[in-house]
């Protein structure tokens, strides 16, 4: 096969991957302007006839849609802006700071990842429920602050801080906390980035454990009101499209804008694991 | 690497830095794991939630009536169904993809990656919510693509028989992205030099593939094969939001089974017995394959 041949056949299918891949989100936004009934025709319509916000309009006006956004928005910020200190002061000191019981208890940690976290779900709401967090932000946030996976990545990254840097510190008297302020967090400034837009994107898609402890409605988020509205609203298929992409375009978008930061944190993640 | 221990003032602010993730790790996660063991064994429900003076110790009771429930059964098999047909499709989809992406002669690598990526971003329940309509057996997308190949009209699901492949399908949409972007970052470690050699030696370009590329992979495969297997038994929100579990009950996984049994009729006790059962079955597929690379590795 010549040279040009094979490259032909192979942008063929890298174009037909990327049109399989966007497909479904594609037809999501499209149908979601359509009239309604429009897009339960045959042959089935691609682009709407006559593009209408009638369903942003609904969802947001008499659905409330803005509300949900808005726990979602709390959940997810609060939950990754708490992640990220938990897991920069406990990565750091597993990687740098020598403490007996150290490598056992990161050992043990380790181990728990293989542990589905729907085990710990039926006592972690009855715990909620003692405690009154049932119905609350701080009971959705709660599992997501100190995700072992997290500390892990930290962990990986802190490593390389040079431990003369830090004893040149210490000797000029800096306390332990001083040391992580200004010399580690800048350095691991790249992870924590990385660590934010997992904690984001995932605090955002979150939908088991929402479901759980949130059953007041006030307080849905925006894939469990989604999931809800799904049951309803089953036949206005236009509806649920737009509410479809009130839900995902704003994870789409930040990971768009940061893609570089998401995409490496991965790949570096697994080489390094 | 090794060093000398170090200060006290050092050790104590060690443990003072992991304080707090271990606090919330031991709190609400490390004690509900146990305590979940501990429900397993009671007949935990609706009446203990009132009042905890109701909860008798019952033993294996939950597990016993477990092994009698034939909804049971066809959660099991249905969550195996799922693992063990959509696993390794999700992982030959994901390798194909990276190897396409990753490919000498590919241009705009960075925009396909890209692409190829983007499902694993959006939010699981929203596409759930459109796949539903692409599914449609009259109006659905799906349907129509297949008639213009000739193919008939499914029933994605509402069909018991295509109802788990319908989802497996999509599943395999959502993620295949995230293994890619794995088994790019292995393909990229293989050393230049090896292909290079063997295709001196004459090689073919599969010969290569077969010899050169996948030993390399080795520990990818490993990676992907733990993680990916530990995702699909946790299966919930496809099923949930596109089928209820069903039709005739044919994409009940466990996951949704325990959800259905603690958090809608609040068997907690029975729930807590499938959720070790899940763990058991996860740890064992664990070692499993932790075991089959280590024999295929010496």
């Amino acid at each position: 096969m010549s040279r040009g041949l094979k490259s032909l056949l192979l942008h063929v299918a890298l174009v037909a991957g990327a049109v399989l891949a966007l497909i479904p989100m594609g037809w999501m936004v499209s149908a979601s302007f359509m009239a309604p009934g429009e897009a339960n025709t045959f042959p089935p319509r691609i682009l709407p006839a006559h593009p209408t916000l009638v369903h942003y309009q609904t969802l947001f006006g008499r659905l409330d849609l803005g509300r949900y956004a808005l726990n979602s928005l709390i959940v997810a910020v609060a939950g990754t802006a708490s992640c990220l200190l938990v897991t920069s002061l406990a990565g750091y000191a597993f990687a740098k700071l020598r403490f007996p019981g150290r490598d056992g208890t990161f050992r043990l940690l380790l181990g728990a990842l293989v542990i589905p976290a729907q085990v710990s779900m039926l006592p972690l709401f009855l715990l909620m429920r003692e405690l009154g967090l049932v119905n609350t932000y701080l009971g959705a946030i709660i599992p997501a602050m100190a995700p072992i996976f997290g500390i892990f990545m930290v962990r990986q990254f802190a490593g390389s801080i040079p431990d003369d840097l830090l004893d040149a510190a210490r000797l000029d008297g800096a306390s332990e906390w001083r040391i992580y302020r200004s010399i580690v967090l800048p350095v691991i400034a790249p992870v924590l980035v990385t660590l934010a837009i997992f904690t984001l994107l995932a605090t955002w898609n979150d939908f088991m454990w929402p479901l759980i402890v949130l059953s007041d409605e006030a307080k849905w988020t925006l894939p469990v009101a989604l999931a809800s509205l799904s049951g309803e609203h089953a036949q206005d298929t236009e509806l649920m499209m737009a509410g479809s992409v009130v839900t995902t375009l704003p994870v789409l978008a930040v990971f768009l804008v940061l893609q570089r930061f998401y995409i490496q944190g991965i790949m570096a993640g697994s080489v390094k694991g | 690497m090794n060093r000398a221990p170090g200060s006290q003032a050092e050790g104590r602010a060690g443990w003072w830095f992991v304080a707090p993730a271990l606090t919330l790790i031991g709190v609400f996660y490390g004690i509900p794991v146990l305590a979940a063991f501990l429900l397993s064994f009671t007949d935990f429900d609706l009446y203990a939630i009132g009042n905890l003076d109701t909860v008798r110790f019952t033993g294996l009771g939950n597990y016993a009536a477990l092994l009698h429930n034939p909804v049971f059964w066809t959660a099991l098999r249905n969550t195996l169904y799922f693992a063990l047909v959509g696993g390794p499709l999700s992982v030959l989809v994901s390798l194909s993809a990276a190897l396409l992406v990753n490919a000498r002669l590919a241009r705009a690598k960075g925009v396909f990656r890209t692409i190829y990526f983007t499902p694993v971003v959006t939010t699981l329940v929203a596409v759930a919510v459109v796949w539903r309509y692409l599914y449609h057996p009259s109006y659905g997308l799906l349907n129509y693509g297949l008639g213009q190949l000739g193919i008939g009209r499914i029933d994605w699901l509402g069909d018991p028989r295509w109802s788990m492949p319908a989802i497996i399908v999509m599943a395999v949409w959502k993620n295949f992205g995230y293994n890619m972007l794995i088994f790019v970052a292995g393909l990229q470690n293989v050393p230049a030099e090896l292909h290079e050699a063997a295709a001196l030696d004459g090689a073919s370009a599969w010969q290569r593939f077969r010899h050169v590329t996948v030993p390399a992979l080795a520990p990818t495969f490993l990676l992907v094969g733990v993680l990916t297997t530990i995702g699909n038994f946790q299966l919930f929100s496809e099923p949930y939001v596109m089928t209820q579990g069903g039709p005739l009950r044919s994409t009940t996984t466990m996951v949704l089974l325990l959800y259905e049994e603690g958090f809608r009729w609040w068997r907690m006790g029975v729930a807590a017995a499938i959720s070790v059962v899940l763990f058991l079955i996860v740890l064992a597929g664990t070692a499993l394959q932790i075991r089959l690379q280590r024999r295929a590795a010496s």
